[in-house]
């Protein structure tokens, strides 16, 4: 027989336990939000390796030419 | 045995609500510090990102309330005393004292750093010494050892819209320091307003306020003077970049007002003002509160008008 004790203890738990869970789901997604944001300012960035596109900074005189 | 069974004996108050741990945050002087905070970053002259002023004032926020808690870990003595607190988490027994330290450092924590990430190290640093200057120096040191407590502590709450500014901005500047300042001259009256008519609770609990060390009298001349003060400090805001003519009329009326209050205070007696339940300290004090939030209201609604062109400044 399973022991099913509810008590008015669990309950105050329970919403503590969503409180808190609600609460590190935010702040997940503002960490997220934040990056998005943050790399989306930083400029012009190579996707696979996060470095500037050489392909954008100025071009310097005598190479590439 | 279940773990209810364990635990039966405990009292009730062992087993805080999460409601609990918000109330030692202050969320009612967190909007405060929201809404000045928010007002300081939006009239500096720097676009910021929408998700970056958000999470700013989410963490300026956080700060604040985490001094919240840090003041409620310190002062339980005397808020356990004082009719208007004495049903704050802690001296009620709902939240044991630790729990509300633990949870005043880590969010200082956390609020300094996420800050630093969000807009700026100044900003961080600002935040990091509100959050001292609220929970050391005016907590554990001023409050209980100067009828000057609220005019210096007063600091602590002037400091969101300048956290604000530098998060935008990245430095201090006049600007700053005049929203600053506004709040720091609007303290006094506000708190002495409510110490009038708080006097028996500040005076049980052994806080030395300006109505038990010097009486009413002198707490009456203290708000006029103050508000003579403030409103000059408040018109001259009118004229600085972030001021304009929404600001210049609210600052005009509401000051006119204000002034009148004091005034009124400043003609009473103590034996008037049991007469009627102090009635018009209780007016002033409720004044006091609009009064700050249409000043902060009015910089914003000028900030408007700049950004959409219709308002290019006075000169």
């Amino acid at each position: 027989m399973t022991i099913r004790a509810t008590h008015e203890l669990h309950d105050r738990r329970r919403g503590r336990n969503v409180g808190v869970a609600v609460l590190l789901a935010a702040f997940a997604a503002i960490v997220f939000g934040l990056s998005v944001v943050k790399v989306q300012q930083t400029g012009g960035i190579q996707g696979f390796d996060h470095v500037l596109r050489p392909e954008m900074l100025p071009a310097q005189e005598g190479v590439g030419q | 045995m279940t773990d209810v069974s364990l635990h039966r004996s405990l009292p009730r108050e062992a087993e805080p609500t999460f409601r609990d741990y918000v109330d030692l945050l202050k969320p009612r002087v967190m909007s405060l510090v929201v809404f000045t905070a928010l007002v300081g970053m939006l009239v500096a002259p720097v676009p910021t990102h929408p998700f970056l002023v958000f999470t700013a004032i989410l963490f300026i926020a956080v700060g604040a309330g985490a001094s919240g808690a840090l003041n409620m870990w310190w002062d339980a003595d005397i808020d356990e005393v004082m009719r208007r607190t004495a049903k704050r988490p802690v001296p009620a027994g709902r939240v044991a004292p630790g729990e509300a330290l633990a949870l005043g450092l880590g969010l200082s924590l956390l609020s300094v750093m996420m800050l630093a990430l969000a807009a700026n190290l100044a900003a961080a640093a600002l935040l990091a010494f509100t959050i001292f200057f609220y929970a050391v120096i005016y907590s554990m040191w001023l409050k209980r050892s100067t009828p000057q407590n609220i005019v210096i502590g007063g600091a602590a709450g002037a400091f969101p819209p300048m956290i604000g500014w530098v998060a935008a901005t990245g430095s201090v500047s006049l600007e700053a320091v005049l929203m600053f300042a506004l709040i720091f001259m609007w303290t006094p009256p506000h708190f002495w307003a409510l110490a009038l008519f708080m006097k028996d609770d500040y005076s049980k609990a052994g806080v030395p306020m300006l109505t038990v060390t010097h009486g009413h009298d002198a707490t009456r001349r203290h708000i006029l003077a103050y508000t003579v003060a403030l409103a000059a400090l408040a018109l001259g805001i009118a004229f600085t970049s972030i001021g304009g003519p929404v600001y210049l009329a609210t600052a005009l009326a509401c000051n006119a007002l204000f002034l009148r209050g004091a005034w009124a205070i400043q003609r009473r007696t103590t034996a008037d003002a049991e007469a009627d339940s102090y009635a018009t300290e209780k007016r002033v004090f409720r004044l006091s509160l609009t009064y700050l939030f249409l000043h902060f209201g009015a910089l914003l609604a000028d900030a408007t008008l700049r950004s959409f062109g219709i308002w290019g400044g006075w000169t």
